[in-house]
């Protein structure tokens, strides 16, 4: 009955199951890193040669981040830093501050030259090619 | 300064909708800290994503209402393939005290999707302290 037409308000939506659908997903299975640590990430392939890892650390200053690359390897590590003055009196605490520091490898192999990395609005953007060597070839039969 | 310890992810709360809504996308609460100085309220909201541009505040004399919305174009091409939280808009609502403050002189400023409200306490709320004899 439904036509099933693109509406965008429901676009959202159905992002939003998808992004539940890949939660934890075992994409990560084999490598060291877990879950649960801070920063929490997403990871989303863009074509089929991109890879872009949206993290978020809402109060963390550019100057407070410290990003590191090695080989397939991503390290994370800075402060968060929440601070109302001595003299505030607390009505709700809900926000969490302190350091972190996150290592999460993932299971292709990229390339460190062309890695790119934004940070805005407290979300931190990396776009991480994958290397060359790790994309598939072709082999022609003769 | 107590010692910093180790961050532990924080899961987001999606709001109980009471109402029927038009758009069916799911919506968070933001993370919220409110402290009090003897001049004003401090209400500071943690809403990643979002830019000052996209944050609607609107206070009434007993409410004070928060909506910050993220920008979803940029995931258009992109394919989840392992997640470790969701995304959506943001919304908030909190009581205020009728009369408390001075509406006019509310200011706001949002740095690395952190939401920072200064409520100045009109005159006839500031605390005033009780001498002992």
């Amino acid at each position: 009955m439904a036509l099933g037409f693109a509406d965008p308000f429901d676009a959202l939506f159905r992002f939003q199951r998808a992004l539940d659908q890949q939660r934890d997903s075992d994409w990560l299975e084999d490598m060291t890193g877990g879950t649960g640590a801070f920063p929490p990430i997403n990871i989303f392939q863009r074509g089929s040669d991109d890879y872009l890892a949206i993290i978020e650390m809402p109060g963390v200053s550019k100057e407070d981040l410290n990003l590191q690359v090695r080989g397939n390897s991503i390290r994370i590590s800075g402060r968060k830093i929440v601070d109302y003055g001595g003299k505030a009196s607390i009505h709700r605490r809900e926000r969490v501050a302190g350091d972190f520091d996150r290592t999460i490898s993932l299971p292709v192999e990229l390339d460190p030259n062309r890695i790119e990395a934004e940070y805005r609005n407290g979300m931190l953007s990396l776009t991480l090619p994958r290397a060359e060597s790790d994309k598939p070839k072709s082999i022609k039969v003769t | 300064m107590a010692p910093a310890q180790e961050l532990e992810v924080q899961q987001k709360r999606e709001i109980e909708k009471k109402d029927e809504e038009t758009i069916p996308a799911r919506a968070f609460l933001p993370n919220t800290d409110i402290s009090e100085t003897e001049e004003a309220l401090t209400v500071v909201m943690e809403m990643p994503g979002v830019d000052s541009d996209h944050v609607d505040i609107t206070v009434e004399d007993d409410a004070l209402l928060v909506s910050g919305r993220i920008d979803f174009s940029k995931y258009e091409k992109l394919q989840p393939i392992y997640t470790e939280y969701n995304i959506g808009h943001y919304r908030r609502s909190f009581s205020l005290t009728p009369g408390s403050f001075d509406e006019h002189k509310i200011s706001a400023e949002v740095k690395d999707g952190v939401l920072r409200l200064t409520l100045p306490k009109a005159e006839r709320m500031k605390p005033r302290r009780i001498p002992l004899k």
